[in-house]
């Protein structure tokens, strides 16, 4: 991780930055570019690559957001961004309440591929009636039992990912056999909500498993513990940021994984450049001055409050410009590391499921 | 003017056209090979790029087939990567609604539609076997005679959304009870374009009275204009132009400098195509038995098939009368100076549309889309990723030289090439004049 040491003079300090339509102040939309265009994504992720940043965060839901910009589907943001901007992670939201985790594991592994190894997850579930009646389904559940679904749902796209052997593809004229099929494995979930036999129709993805982010709340601390590799949080103040940090460790610890193979970042909302109100803030919030900003993100990495943070500006373009103007050059590195999205958060290519089950 | 011809480019797929143990085959799913494919379609100038869709992969006697290509990736997500490295061709796609809901589906194109400056398409499939259904919590099995009007109320759901303007949307139908706003304004096309594969009277009445582009089967002349016939026939009852839909039969070839090394080149493929474990394969299908037993270059079994059997799973059987089938074969390896089972399945399954240097290819399909079998040819090679690469340097010019086929493109969009109309605002499918 040699790239890494520099920022705040710490091994580990990760950037990510979250991209929802024109930012996530109400008003922001009023000043926003075409949202609807490719240009206009492709424009924020390479401002944001030249930055370092070590992922986009592209934020989705299919309930109506509070501003009236359309919304297009994250993951068809990150496909058609990730060919033209290397060397930045690309996470789209993926709610799974009223989706099929089988469509949802291809669809990342083949960003994964697309993007060359730099996919992520961001796991998501969907609450209200409003949505519940765009698919007339299901009604609305509560949060507990939207998360256990939830548990399931991650469960199947994750064995999905393993459900073919990195090895599966032989091509033996001899035999004639274009895989060896010992190598794909059915998975059989069962579970409360559903059940799925696999294998996956899409191959091991180049990441094996594309990085898995969580937002930390209560409900959905167990699917965190036992899945993900980073974990957002929100926090109005670094200390209860570091007691956010320090529950989410001890339940990562619980689930029986390593805490610091669990990168904890820390929502910092950015108010940078805009002219906009400031409004009452989801996390903690900096208005106006990136010396400011830089020292909290210190601050927050060096005090044990976070692992890194997710800077959600408030209105883009303008706050991913002063991200790549302001912020990345006082942060002590240039340009972002190679390699995998895992790699730049330390993380091994996780071994086959499968293959160590020797099933 | 002549009448134009349409091209698209399918990616080859997981059945045996693929052959996937030529020397010059690369990645069935490395993004590079979808990227090669893809600019040489767009350097030939195609209407559009095509992906198949397959949610279960195939079983042979109980276990997952394993002598064809098998694997791919997620065809939205592809083509929506696609639309980063290519500019005008369009990207289309089989995506089945059996295990999805309208809005969602409908949000995705529209979002492939948006991104790509208006080039999506979607081949819009019904299934309704449990097989596939064990890998969704939608399960699904589907009555055989609901297909198409779960897909016709999956279209009206969709096409309600795409043109909703992103005011409230409320829908009843038989199998789908959703309301709410659309988060997307119609998208350049207005909305993606529609193209249909079912073959039977519901599926071509569907087709005539739905789609944009018809995806068929009836390749050689004589089908081809009994089914181009009847399928622009139906279209007037549904208020539609026949020149509102372009029909598409897919279509293989094999090219060489002279006729004589494509007609070798054309077997050399075949040959490929059919491997010994394949042509045993092949006649299991049929014969719904364990034929292993059997050398595929000897004789064709005196067993008769299994009527009820069936041996293999997620692909379509079109052939219903397996003990006819196998009582044609018979005869066909006898007429032919004694058959072996290889042969005689490289015989029946695998001969080529069009053969011949690329001046008498371009011939052979001019003359068939001026015959009115086809309005073109969705191409499907034998090779990924350069399966295209000759096709595109010696037969498009010579299409070009006949004045039939294009020599720019003279519109962003798929609609533009294909030569349609924006659906309107206000009204209905049909209204694309």
């Amino acid at each position: 991780m040699g790239d890494r040491a520099g920022r705040f003079g710490l091994d580990m300090a990760y950037l990510a930055v979250e991209v929802s339509g024109a930012g996530r102040h109400p008003d922001a939309w009023r000043r926003s570019g075409d949202v609807l265009t490719a240009s206009y994504h492709v424009e924020l992720a390479r401002l944001a690559a030249r930055a370092g940043v070590d992922f986009l965060a592209l934020a989705d839901s299919f309930a109506e957001p509070a501003d009236p910009l359309p919304t297009l589907d994250a993951v068809a943001i990150a496909a058609r961004v990730a060919p033209v901007v290397p060397g930045i992670g690309l996470v789209p939201t993926v709610t799974v309440t009223h989706t099929e985790p089988f469509h949802i594991s291809k669809a990342i592994a083949t960003l994964d591929l697309v993007s060359s190894g730099r996919a992520g997850w961001e796991v998501a579930v969907s609450r209200t009636a409003a949505e519940a009646e765009l698919f007339g389904r299901k009604p609305a559940a509560p949060p507990a039992e939207l998360w256990r679904e939830a548990a399931e749902a991650v469960e199947v796209v994750v064995r999905l990912w393993d459900s073919w052997e990195d090895d599966a593809v032989i091509r033996d004229a001899t035999t004639g056999r274009y895989i060896d099929r010992d190598k794909l494995h059915y998975i059989d979930f069962t579970g409360e909500f559903f059940s799925v036999k696999g294998p996956s129709i899409t191959p091991r993805s180049p990441q094996a498993h594309p990085l898995v982010v969580v937002a930390d709340e209560p409900d959905s601390r167990g699917v965190a513990a036992a899945w993900a590799d980073v974990v957002r949080i929100a926090a109005p103040d670094l200390s209860a940021a570091h007691a956010a940090r320090t529950r989410v460790r001890a339940a990562v610890a619980a689930a029986g994984r390593d805490p610091d193979d669990v990168a904890v970042l820390l929502d910092v909302e950015a108010l940078l450049g805009a002219g906009l109100d400031p409004l009452e803030p989801s996390s903690v919030l900096v208005t106006g001055d990136a010396t400011a900003l830089v020292d909290l993100m210190e601050e927050a990495v060096r005090g044990g409050a976070a692992d890194g943070v997710t800077l959600v500006p408030l209105a883009l373009p303008s706050g991913m410009q002063a991200i790549a103007d302001e912020i990345a050059p006082r942060l002590g590195w240039a340009t972002g590391p190679s390699g995998s999205l895992r790699e730049r958060f330390g993380l091994a290519r996780p071994a086959n499921h499968f293959a160590e089950a020797g099933s | 003017m002549k009448k134009q011809m349409h091209l698209a480019a399918h990616f080859p797929g997981v059945n045996n056209t693929t052959v996937w143990s030529d020397p010059d085959s690369g990645s069935q799913t490395d993004f590079g090979s979808f990227v090669h494919f893809a600019q040489t379609a767009e350097r030939g100038l195609f209407d559009f790029l095509f992906l198949a869709e397959g949610l279960r992969l195939r079983e042979h006697q109980g276990k997952i087939h394993d002598l064809d290509v098998v694997g791919r990736p997620d065809t939205l997500t592809v083509l929506g990567a696609i639309a980063a490295v290519t500019t005008h061709l369009g990207l289309g796609g089989t995506i089945n609604t059996t295990f999805n809901e309208p809005y969602e589906l409908a949000r995705q194109f529209a979002s492939l539609d948006h991104l790509s400056g208006g080039r999506a398409a979607w081949n819009l499939v019904t299934s309704s076997d449990a097989f596939t259904g064990e890998n969704f919590r939608r399960g699904g099995f589907l009555r055989p005679e609901q297909r198409y009007d779960r897909a016709q109320e999956i279209l009206d759901a969709a096409r309600s959304l795409w043109l909703s303007d992103r005011e409230p949307v409320r829908h009843r139908s038989e199998q789908f009870s959703f309301s709410g706003r659309f988060s997307l304004p119609p998208t350049p096309q207005g909305h993606p374009v529609l193209i249909q594969s079912g073959d039977s009277d519901a599926g071509r009445e569907f087709g005539a009275e739905t789609a944009d582009a018809i995806f068929s089967r009836h390749g050689s002349l004589e089908s081809g204009q009994a089914f181009y016939q009847d399928l622009k026939g139906r279209m007037p009852r549904h208020g539609r132009r026949p020149e509102e839909i372009a029909i598409l039969p897919a279509t293989t070839f094999a090219l060489g400098d002279t006729p004589e090394e494509a007609e070798e080149n054309g077997h050399r493929i075949r040959t490929a195509q059919v491997g010994p474990q394949t042509a045993i394969a092949f006649l299991e299908q049929v014969w719904g038995r364990d034929l292993s037993a059997y050398d595929p270059d000897g004789p064709l079994p005196d067993v008769d098939p299994d009527p009820g059997a069936e041996i293999t799973r997620g692909r379509v059987r079109h052939d219903k009368d397996p003990l006819a089938v196998a009582e044609r074969w018979r005869e066909l390896a006898r007429s032919k100076g004694g058959l072996s089972i290889r042969e005689l399945v490289i015989e029946t399954t695998a001969r080529q549309s069009f053969v011949g240097t690329p001046k008498q290819v371009a011939l052979q399909m001019d003359a068939d889309v001026q015959a009115e079998a086809s309005d073109g040819f969705i191409l499907v090679p034998h090779l990924v990723p350069g399966g295209l690469d000759e096709f595109v340097a010696t037969v498009i010019p010579e299409l070009q030289d006949l004045g039939s086929y294009r020599t720019e493109y003279t519109g962003p969009t798929l609609r533009d090439h294909l030569g349609l109309a924006r659906p309107s605002l206000t009204g209905s499918s049909r209204a694309t004049g």
